[in-house]
């Protein structure tokens, strides 16, 4: 439905996008992982039309996108990092306004503004000003103006920056209907929960080029270790008995981090039960126990030697 | 005229009519000062109390010449005479109480008929004057030498038949005969042409907000052309500013009797020719500013420039001959001189043949600047 073949954006001498190549399928949400500055928002621009990419090809149905005025823009929607609304303007104002940019006009006009207003459960609010809103409900409106005119493809250039838990889920909601519909999501975020939940695939995006593609599986196949064990120690001192507790073949990685032990490994129901029974034998008693699965940002480590929240 | 150009146009006059501040700049604010201006620089003809200079006469010689010199002045509608003393006058001078003194000094009266007949000895009239207000001193001089001839003439005539050889009909030309000058028509126009740039500014800021806003990114994926999106705001803007000058000479008609003397087609013309001219000076700010913020101040200090050398607070006729000539490179001034043509010269159409083609001129050159230095692409 939507492929990018090796786009590439230079501002003067920095390069913001490297070589991005990605693809999108109907009833998938791809996402587009990356820290601030790493290129995605770019990226999403030259899909959109808004930036030329100085090379590189978007293909739209197999079709390449040609000028400010190819009617293929009208199998995309954008819904844009920044809350594009008129304040001054009403709900319904603002829709009437963003569908007739794509020639909807009549019966066909007010029905897509029904269909999006009661997708994104604002149909009640539909005559009050957009700046009595709150800001989750902003960017559900933000999300609707976008679907007024049907796209394939979504562009969602992180739709949840500054979202209360509740709106952010229900904009989650919102997308999961979109992507059962079987249109295309494209998805960025740098936020690494986000992605997990929702993405069916996800593209990581470091310094503009792409480091990794993958599902969220593949992805946690290249970690080292898939689990942590986070054991609070009687006695949290460091010696040599953390170099042999290395050597048991379940462990991966065994460090103290501010007095408690995490011990990295693959397999926890194998494993966790013999670690901690090698510390008893060993005089190494513990007070709590607790197990975290690998992230994200585990993954973003292991691929750049970099956390991604630090980027 | 498709759908999506309608709706550009539309939201932008919905923007502007739900926008209170924007309204009140476009609307109430040149509506109060062009009627404050407008009644300083004359009103409406005859009907405007005139503002007297304040003048003080310490007369010295008491004769028959220096009492008709007195109510010789006291006479013109424009000064307001009073009798004082050397010392009283001095300090009424120096505190701003009187522009102008003037000392008759004694034996005025038979000094100066002798001096008309060429003896030595003239007698010397002596002047005591604000230096802030020395246009209204040359004035002032203007109208004693008047009453020191027509006292001093008196008094001969009445020995040897002598009289003053001219008497002067003054006629002011406006539209036509009987028809006053009214002083709102300028003063409407002024204001109009002034806030109708200010509202441009505020057209080509809306621009740059859209684009801080992410609002550009939303126009821009959509399937329209460069053309639709900077020619809809131009015709927005267009529009707002004919229904400015339409509110504006609508009140000043109905309140102050200003009525268009001259050519209807040519009034509206340089009406049309203006706005457009406003329509792409917006899309210029739009297109060489970097954010609103630091654009604003910039673009209200060129308008005011232009508003001031165009005439529309003061007539141009009042700057030195240089700053005239250099005002014909300003648009304001065709503006101005296209609606004065119109309104109370009362001209025909082709009066307003040159402002209409020198706006659109304007029109042409910002537009192309604007179009060829539009940042198109979205802030990423």
């Amino acid at each position: 439905m939507l492929e990018a073949e090796a786009l590439r954006k230079n501002y003067g001498s920095v390069i913001a996008v490297d070589g991005v190549s990605l693809r999108a399928n109907a009833g998938e949400i791809v996402g587009l992982l990356g820290p601030n500055g790493a290129g995605k928002t770019t990226t999403v621009s030259i899909i959109a039309g808004l930036t030329r990419a100085d090379s590189g090809a978007v293909l739209i149905n197999g079709k390449p996108l040609r000028g400010d005025t190819d009617p293929a823009k009208r199998s995309i929607g954008l819904v844009p990092q920044d809350i594009a609304l008129y304040d001054e303007l009403t709900a319904l104002a603002n829709l009437e306004f963003f569908g007739a940019l794509y020639e909807l006009s009549g019966r066909t006009l007010r029905g897509a503004i029904a269909e999006a207003l009661e997708l994104v459960e604002l149909t009640s609010r539909a005559k009050d000003k957009v700046k009595t809103f709150s800001g989750g409900m902003k960017r559900r409106l933000n999300l609707a103006a976008a679907l007024l005119h049907d796209p394939q493809i979504l562009l969602l250039d992180e739709p949840t920056v500054g979202v209360d838990p509740q709106s952010r889920n229900a904009i989650f909601d919102n997308l999961e209907t979109l992507k059962k519909r079987g249109k295309a999501l494209v998805y960025t975020t740098h936020y690494m929960e986000e992605a997990e939940r929702l993405c069916d695939r996800l593209i990581i995006i470091d310094h503009g080029k792409v480091i990794a593609d993958d599902t969220l599986q593949g992805l946690f196949r290249r970690l080292p270790v898939t689990n942590l064990l986070a054991i609070e120690l009687q006695q949290p001192q460091a010696g040599p008995w953390l170099d042999q507790l290395r050597t048991l073949n379940e462990v991966r990685s065994a460090e103290m981090f501010e007095g408690v032990l995490k011990v990295g490994m693959h397999g926890l129901s194998e494993g966790a039960p013999k670690i901690l029974q090698w510390l008893t034998d060993h005089g190494r008693l513990y007070e709590h126990v607790a197990s975290e699965r690998a992230d994200l940002e585990a993954v973003f480590l292991t691929l750049t030697g970099r956390s991604l929240r630090d980027s | 005229m498709t759908t999506s150009f309608r709706a550009l146009i539309r939201k932008d006059l919905q923007m502007f009519f739900s926008d209170r501040r924007a309204m009140l700049m476009s609307f109430v604010a040149p509506i109060v000062i062009a009627s404050f201006f407008g009644y300083i620089f004359g009103g409406q003809g005859s009907q405007t109390a005139v503002s007297r200079i304040p003048i003080l006469i310490i007369d010295r010689d008491g004769s028959a010449v220096s009492r008709q010199i007195a109510a010789g002045l006291a006479a013109e509608r424009t000064l307001a005479v009073k009798p004082s003393s050397l010392d009283a006058a001095r300090t009424a001078v120096r505190n701003g109480k009187a522009t102008i003194a003037i000392l008759i000094p004694q034996g005025f009266g038979d000094g100066s008929e002798r001096a008309l007949f060429g003896a030595p000895g003239k007698p010397e009239i002596g002047t005591l004057y604000d230096p802030s207000h020395a246009t209204e001193l040359a004035m002032v001089q203007g109208m004693l030498a008047g009453a020191v001839m027509e006292a001093v003439g008196r008094q001969v005539a009445a020995r040897v038949r002598l009289a003053l050889p001219y008497s002067v009909r003054q006629e002011a030309i406006t539209s036509g005969q009987d028809v006053a000058y009214n002083g709102y028509a300028h003063s409407f126009g002024g204001m109009g042409v002034q806030f109708i740039l200010f509202m441009g500014i505020d057209a080509g800021l809306s621009i740059l907000l859209q684009r801080q806003r992410g609002l550009w990114s939303r126009l821009r994926a959509a399937p329209l052309s460069r053309g639709a999106l900077l020619g809809s705001r131009a015709v927005s803007a267009g529009l707002i500013a004919m229904l400015i000058l339409l509110v504006l000479f609508g009140f000043a008609r109905l309140v102050f009797g200003v009525r268009i003397e001259g050519s209807i087609a040519g009034f509206w013309g340089v009406c049309a020719a203006f706005s457009l001219m406003t329509a792409t000076f917006g899309l210029l700010i739009a297109a060489l500013g970097k954010t609103p913020e630091a654009t604003r101040g910039l673009a209200i200090f060129a308008t005011l420039v232009m508003v001031m050398l165009g005439g529309s607070w003061v007539p141009t006729f009042v700057f030195p001959q240089w700053l005239q000539r250099l005002t014909v490179a300003v648009p304001t001034r065709w503006a101005m001189d296209g609606l004065d043509a119109m309104t109370w010269r009362g001209l025909g159409f082709t009066a307003s043949v040159t402002p209409i083609a020198v706006l659109l001129l304007f029109s042409a050159v910002f537009g192309i600047i604007a179009v060829m230095r539009f940042r198109w692409e979205a802030d990423a």
